[in-house]
């Protein structure tokens, strides 16, 4: 609790490592110009080593402001700043674990990681980058299964492919979009588990987001809260005061747990400004 | 259960060749006087020729003894008109891979700057579609006047044939490369040339071999007609020399020699593709 204290005053006083800035996207309509902005005046600081969760109505434009920070998509207006230079484009320094774990079919489980290896150190021998795919595979617990192309995997193992190669790269920092969403709730909480160990043993930064309430609190050091789109913004910003060692297993026998959890369903259900679906209660 | 099926269908297979022989020679028996023809005049002008005219058409056992005269030396060469089966296989198979790769050469780099780029795609979409419907063959005059060489023509008319289905295709499966994957590419900072050869080419080779395919299969159905109307060599020339020494049985031959040359290069084509194939 202290040491979170402590962090928070720390991030007030310097700029954090991550800074976006009224970001906005507006789509053309079918007449050409701009339709109304998807989500508007969008801003938050990540701190160094900061997990940092994004919950929101589908069509809020999370994926969109993902895609902002990695580069791979332009906001209309506003601008990231990461350690002090605007993000412009796709960077190394980023590493991104895709909805859809975007693993290249043709490619074994090494080969996909080895991919990722080889670009950021183009020096590297070829027993060089291999060592150190390897590595990564074992990290996520896919030793034995370096030299299975994806479609002989299961979904838990594509997406822990997908973890390997983002860390792999050993990016500034981390985005994940979703990446457990297709998994069954097994699977899912024991890569919660372990995604929650390997971010606490390497600090990295991170920037997730997810539908999962459970999710967001059992990872999120913080999490933002995006009201509905058209026009959506971060309504609000919960800090989770948990333990930072918490687990699944223990997660729920902390009181302040279900103050979190009621608040965020509340904010989702009722303030969101957005009808109730089904897919939100969970 | 599997097996079975498997074993009923070789036997259904088995027994619609054999009725279609049987009826073949019941329908052809009897027919022409074969042995009333001088041997040595048959040869020098030709079965059928010899018989006066008369073109009987040949039974099943005939056309099965001149296929095996023909596998038995594939390869002789008595003068312009007369060439083993085997040289005129060659000299067709010759034009249609040197046209086929000719087409792959131009189709593919081509086909890939189309899928990447929408302006290429939109400039040059107006040209495919108003070249591709022309049948191969009307080049042919053309080709002639052009190139001034039979066998050349020949050729050409496999290129402009065959480059349609593997320039569509490639530029086809280039611009449905899953974005995600282009996504990781560019995520990654890998350049846009290695993104080529590492992303898009390995994900849309099922489709270009696709075309590939196509291509082999139009390339073969027209060197056929190429041949026929270029003479001199070639299995198009051969069927067509066939027909004006009357020689049904050399036809039929012909024609079941075409088609399993035709079995087999689309079957090494289905391998290839099997090797560059990959499930999702």
């Amino acid at each position: 609790m202290d040491r979170h204290a402590s962090n928070r005053k720390k991030a007030l006083l310097m700029r954090p490592f991550v800074e976006v800035q009224s970001l906005a996207k507006r789509y053309p309509g079918r007449d050409g110009r701009l339709g109304p902005p998807v989500f508007e005046n969008v801003s938050f600081g990540i701190g160094r080593g900061e997990f940092v969760c994004v919950i929101g109505h589908s069509g809020c434009g999370k994926s969109t402001i993902l895609n902002i920070l990695a580069g791979i998509d332009r906001a209309t207006e506003g601008v990231v700043i990461m350690d002090g230079r605007e993000v412009v484009g796709p960077s190394l320094e980023r590493g991104v674990v895709f909805q859809a774990h975007a693993l290249l079919p043709w490619l074994t489980a090494l080969q996909n990681v080895e991919f990722g290896v080889r670009a950021r150190w183009p020096q590297f021998t070829r027993a060089q980058v291999r060592e150190h795919s390897v590595r990564y595979l074992d990290m996520v617990g896919l030793g034995r299964a370096l030299d299975k192309r994806p479609a002989e995997l299961s979904g838990g193992m594509k997406q822990r492919v997908g973890i390997a190669r983002a860390f792999a790269i050993q990016p500034k920092m981390l985005l994940l979009d979703e990446p457990f969403g297709a998994l069954d709730a097994l699977t899912r909480g024991t890569i919660q588990d372990e995604l929650r160990q390997i971010v606490h043993a390497t600090g990295q930064t991170v920037f997730m987001i997810t539908h999962d309430v459970d999710e967001a609190i059992l990872l999120a050091d913080r999490i933002l809260l995006m009201s509905a789109g058209p026009h959506a913004r971060i309504a609000e910003t919960v800090v989770v005061k948990l333990a930072r060692n918490r687990t699944r297993s223990s997660l729920h026998h902390d009181p302040s747990y279900y103050e979190i959890r009621n608040h965020l369903v509340d904010f989702l259900v009722l303030r969101a400004g957005h009808p109730p679906t089904q897919e939100n209660q969970a | 259960m599997h097996d079975r099926s498997r074993w009923r269908a070789w036997l259904l297979s088995l027994a619609i060749l054999a009725s279609a022989l049987l009826v073949w020679h019941a329908a052809t028996r009897g027919e022409g006087g074969q042995a009333t023809v001088d041997a040595e005049y048959a040869a020098l002008v030709g079965q059928a020729a010899a018989a006066g005219g008369q073109t009987p058409m040949p039974g099943p056992m005939e056309v099965g003894r001149q296929i095996w005269q023909h596998l038995q030396d594939p390869f002789y060469d008595r003068g312009p008109n007369d060439k083993g089966v085997g040289i005129q296989l060659a000299y067709s198979l010759g034009r249609v891979l040197i046209g086929y790769l000719a087409a792959a050469l131009v189709a593919i780099p081509v086909g890939f700057l189309i899928g990447m780029s929408p302006t290429v795609h939109r400039a040059l979409d107006p040209y495919i579609q108003v070249l591709k419907p022309i049948s191969p063959l009307a080049w042919m005059p053309l080709a002639l006047y052009t190139l001034r060489d039979a066998g050349v023509s020949a050729v050409f008319v496999i290129f402009i044939c065959s480059v349609w289905p593997m320039l569509i295709n490639t530029a086809f499966g280039v611009a449905s490369v899953r974005q995600d994957w282009l996504n990781v590419a560019r995520t990654l900072e890998v350049s846009r040339l290695r993104t080529a050869f590492y992303v898009v080419l390995p994900a849309a080779a099922p489709t270009i071999m696709t075309g590939m395919r196509i291509s082999i299969g139009i390339a073969w159905l027209v060197i056929v007609a190429a041949e026929m109307l270029i003479g001199g060599t070639g299995i198009g020339y051969f069927v067509w020399n066939e027909w004006n020494n009357l020689s049904i049985a050399n036809i039929i031959s012909a024609i079941l020699l075409i088609g399993m040359v035709g079995m087999l290069l689309d079957a090494l084509l289905a391998r290839l593709s099997r090797l560059v194939s990959y499930k999702e």
